[in-house]
């Protein structure tokens, strides 16, 4: 019976090793990737490489002892149970591997977060969450955001921001239609992000952007999105029963029709024309 | 160590011979650790019943989401001005409770309301982290164990013992009475992050569901900080003479660790609810910024943070995954040397390794937190706490497999659970190291790659770990045997489908399939990964129904079983030197003394294949713990 038993368990463990592994290598599961955060990509499969290897030998150990050492009649086991040598060696092997990946992960997350990071000629765009959905506001000529106020906001006139027009800053500030947002090609666009409600968070899968719009915060991130097109925006953090239908699209413009489009709002409303119809 | 044996001494004359007679106190309001235990244990599966079906429910919607009517593209003639998009509100016909009204009529028949599945995965996460698998294994085999392991007659404290069952039982209740109050059961996530849970327009169990959310939390607390108290206590005092701390089995030491983790994180939790009511009833504004606009509404709240709440939050959730899974760790050690018939490998290895996860389960909750917003040098502090987690949980698993190398595995249910944990531990730890690194968390948090990592560690092990306490410790529970077959059946049932069910849903995860998503289809990159959400709904329906062999099991072994010897495994603890069932004191006679680790098995010249944690023979390891 230990003999069946011990046997189906080193299969079973096999069958997952290779099940798991053979789907880990056959299907890119990444979504594709447009924006200069290839590094988090490199750091994902750095951590399947060494991660999998751990994974596929300590299974298949698992796998040898158990059909191995099933019982049987007249076997005995050892008696032993202490090797300092053994136990510090493993140790100290598992800390080294495992600070080299520290390092790695601090660094990258340092050139991630760092503000010194952020060029001179990024693209500033406002980020605001609200049950269920995204709102984009951008600075105009003068580079500054018109102040707003909860107070103010009316959302039958579409004024979800709360949008103080008697500010001079507002003039030339653009709004797009909630759950638009335009960025340049092969521009950084840093984008300041805050919630009106609950906590939402700014998702972008193709970009490796993940980012909290907390209330009470204005959270700043940025990246460079290196590929013209149009991509899926998400809500990645429950925010409510629309959370699912909180999404939002990102048109990646080429630099000089985003420059063109961004000139004024009345610019943006005439170029954006085509962005908003129904793509099929 | 003669203070112990003189606090056991005395402790031993007042407990003995007073077995209660009558029903009610014998069984219903017991001060007996064992009955106690049990009470706990069987109230936990209940829970999981209910769990268990809520996360069904979930998945089922996961797989098969209603068609939702598309919004119809809006024809932006002013964009400025744009139209405001149709509101997204809790269906109005609801007038019962969100439980009876989960399902409106749609199109194509009755189907599942965007309410209704906020609450499934909100109870779920609440019920089992809490109420399921912090009680199984810590509050039922703590009780139970403790005694028994460590040599004495009862708990230190036998009262407050059974007043902390019956704090928790309320508990209980006010989370499933919170089903049937209107509007329906809390719905902000197991979480329950503010704003969405201190706003009661936020989402519809934000109202009354919310505030008994609260109320069983705070029961739960009260109960599990009295247990803590009492195992603490129990373990430092009442050993029985020769037991020194490094002569405890692994389970002693992890429900010891555990014991002081829920003392020292949960009053994190029992505050941080406490201002998360005020907040909700009586208008302060510990988690609530000033300019929040809810429904055109503008909220009076101003000063607060929401921050604030993840920080309390998580400063206990941290630790409580550990105090989930440490109990799991300590069984399997026990259960993997007495089904290999070797020793432990590396005793005090596996000693330290607890310890040292149990320090730095304190100083990783902000892992937690790496996309919230918070200072990125935090992210930086957390980052480097999380990934050196790593390498006591690495020497965890090498050591049980050293103690496998050059054995003879016995497989019996208990051990197939324990080889189980063993397995799962390792692939839901791997996935550690990709989470904590703070940069690839940026693309993986809130995903489904994270719910494959903790249902596979953090869950499973606990679950696991207690499938393998059960069958392996059932004859001190109850007298009888479990049965073998059943067992077996309901371990390969559930072990193929626990994986069929939690490691593709890493594939998804890295596909960006977020948590909590009513219906994943909304999003074009999503649709491609519903083959796999449908063969994991598959899965997950198989897993919920084989639970049912193990309640066959469970109900009809704990009556009509095969009756149980002393010793049925040819175990060394000391737990096995006494009848099964033990009585009321737990050895009829005088405590034994115990002169040596649990783990004596296989040594040579021995006249048996195990030697007896009370035998007094100068054979095998009379180490571990100094000895003689």
């Amino acid at each position: 019976m230990s003999k069946l038993q011990g046997l189906l368990f080193a299969l079973a463990t096999v069958v997952l090793v290779a099940v798991s592994t053979y789907y880990f290598v056959a299907r890119d599961w990444l979504p594709e990737l447009h924006s200069d955060r290839g590094a988090i990509d490199a750091a994902i499969w750095w951590s399947l490489l060494v991660t999998g290897i751990v994974f596929i030998a300590t299974n298949l150990l698992l796998a040898y002892f158990t059909w191995r050492y099933s019982d049987t009649p007249g076997a005995k086991a050892a008696y032993w149970h202490d090797s300092p040598k053994l136990e510090i060696s493993w140790t100290a092997v598992t800390a080294a591997i495992l600070l080299v990946f520290l390092f790695n992960a601090l660094n990258l997350w340092g050139s991630l977060v760092d503000p010194k990071t952020i060029p001179a000629d990024a693209v500033t765009i406002e980020v605001t969450a609200q049950q269920f959905a995204w709102n984009f506001r951008y600075p105009g000529q003068d580079g500054q955001f018109g102040k707003t106020d909860v107070k103010l906001a009316d959302p039958e006139m579409g004024n979800f921001l709360g949008t103080d027009t008697k500010d001079p800053a507002t003039a030339d500030d653009i709004v797009t239609p909630q759950g638009v947002l335009v960025v340049p090609e092969g521009r950084t666009v840093l984008l300041k992000i805050r919630s009106l409600d609950v906590i939402h968070s700014f998702f972008l899968p193709n970009f490796r952007v993940k980012q909290d719009a907390m209330p009470g915060l204005t959270i700043q991130t940025w990246f460079k999105p290196t590929k013209a097109g149009k991509y899926e925006i998400a809500c990645a953090e429950h925010c409510g029963l629309g959370h699912y239908k909180m999404k939002g699209t990102m048109f990646v413009l080429a630099a000089d029709a985003f420059q063109a489009a961004m000139a004024s709002q009345e610019a943006f409303d005439a170029a954006s024309g085509p962005l908003t119809q129904p793509t099929q | 160590m003669t203070h112990v044996a003189e606090a056991q001494a005395g402790h031993a004359h007042d407990a003995h011979d007073h077995a209660p007679q009558a029903f009610i106190w014998k069984y219903v309001f017991s001060k007996d650790h064992k009955v106690i235990g049990v009470q706990y244990y069987v109230t936990a599966m209940l829970m999981a019943v209910v769990a268990g079906l809520l996360a069904m429910l979930i998945r089922v919607q996961i797989a098969w989401p209603p068609a939702t009517q598309e919004p119809q593209t809006q024809q932006v003639e002013s964009l400025r001005l744009s139209p405001p998009p149709a509101p997204i509100r809790a269906a109005t016909d609801a007038t019962g409770s969100v439980l009876t009204k989960g399902y409106a009529k749609m199109d194509k028949g009755y189907q599942m309301k965007p309410e209704f599945y906020a609450m499934l995965f909100t109870m779920h996460g609440t019920i089992m982290v809490f109420f399921v698998l912090s009680t199984a294994p810590v509050s039922g085999f703590g009780n139970m164990l403790i005694p028994l392991q460590v040599g004495a007659r009862d708990m230190a404290f036998p009262f407050l013992n059974g007043l902390s069952f019956w704090t928790f039982l309320p508990g209980c209740v006010v989370i499933l009475l919170s089903f049937f109050v209107e509007a329906g059961a809390a719905a902000a996530g197991w979480t329950s992050y503010p704003p969405l849970s201190a706003l009661k327009s936020a989402v519809p169990g934000s109202q009354m569901g919310q505030t008994l959310w609260i109320i069983a939390m705070v029961f739960f607390i009260a109960s599990f900080t009295m247990g803590g108290l009492n195992f603490v206590t129990t373990i430092l005092n009442l050993r029985t003479k020769g037991l020194s701390l490094f002569r405890m089995s692994t389970t002693m030491w992890a429900m010891f660790l555990v014991a002081i983790l829920g003392l020292l994180a949960f009053p994190a939790l029992i505050a941080g609810s406490l201002l998360l009511l005020f907040d909700r009833h009586f208008g302060t504004s510990f988690y609530l910024p000033a300019g929040i606009i809810l429904s055109g509404k503008v909220m009076p709240n101003s000063g607060g943070s929401p921050l604030l709440w993840q920080h309390l939050f998580w400063f206990l959730g941290h630790p409580e995954v550990y105090i989930l899974m440490l109990p799991a760790l300590g069984f399997t050690s026990d259960i993997i040397a007495a089904f290999s018939r070797k020793a432990i490998f590396g005793y005090k290895a596996m000693i330290g390794a607890m310890i040292a996860i149990s320090g730095l389960s304190f100083v990783v909750w902000g892992h937690h937190m790496f996309v919230s917003g918070m200072s990125p040098y935090l992210g930086m502090a957390f980052a480097v706490g999380t990934i050196l987690i790593a390498v006591p949980s690495a020497v965890k698993v090498f050591n049980w497999l050293a103690t496998l190398w050059q054995s003879r595995i016995q497989f019996h249910t208990a051990m197939l659970w324990a080889l189980g944990v063993v397995s799962l531990f390792i692939s839901g730890g791997l996935s550690g190291v990709w989470l904590g690194q703070s940069a690839v968390d940026i693309h993986l948090h809130d995903t489904m790659f994270v719910v494959a990592h903790f249902h596979l560690i953090m869950a499973g092990a606990a679950l696991f770990g207690v499938f393998g306490a059960t069958a392996y410790w059932f004859p001190k529970m109850f007298g009888r045997m479990m049965n073998e077959t059943l067992g077996k059946w309901h371990f390969w049932f559930t072990f193929i489908t626990y994986y069929g069910t939690f490691f593709p849903m890493h594939y998804v995860g890295i596909s960006g399939q977020m948590r909590r998503v009513y219906n994943p289809y909304e999003y074009d990159f999503l649709k491609p990964v519903q083959d796999i959400n449908v063969f994991i709904t598959y899965c997950a329906l198989i897993l919920g129904v084989s639970q049912v062999i193990f309640f066959i099991n469970f109900f009809w072994s704990a009556f009509k079983g095969r009756k149980a010897e002393g010793n049925p495994w040819n175990a060394a603890g000391l737990e096995w030197t006494t009848p099964s069932p033990p009585p009321h004191g737990n050895w009829p006679g005088e405590i034994p003394e115990v002169h040596r680790w649990p783990y004596d098995y296989s040594v040579p010249d021995a006249p048996q294949d195990f030697v007896l944690q009370t035998d007094p023979s100068p054979i095998g390891a009379l180490k571990p713990g100094g000895g003689h």
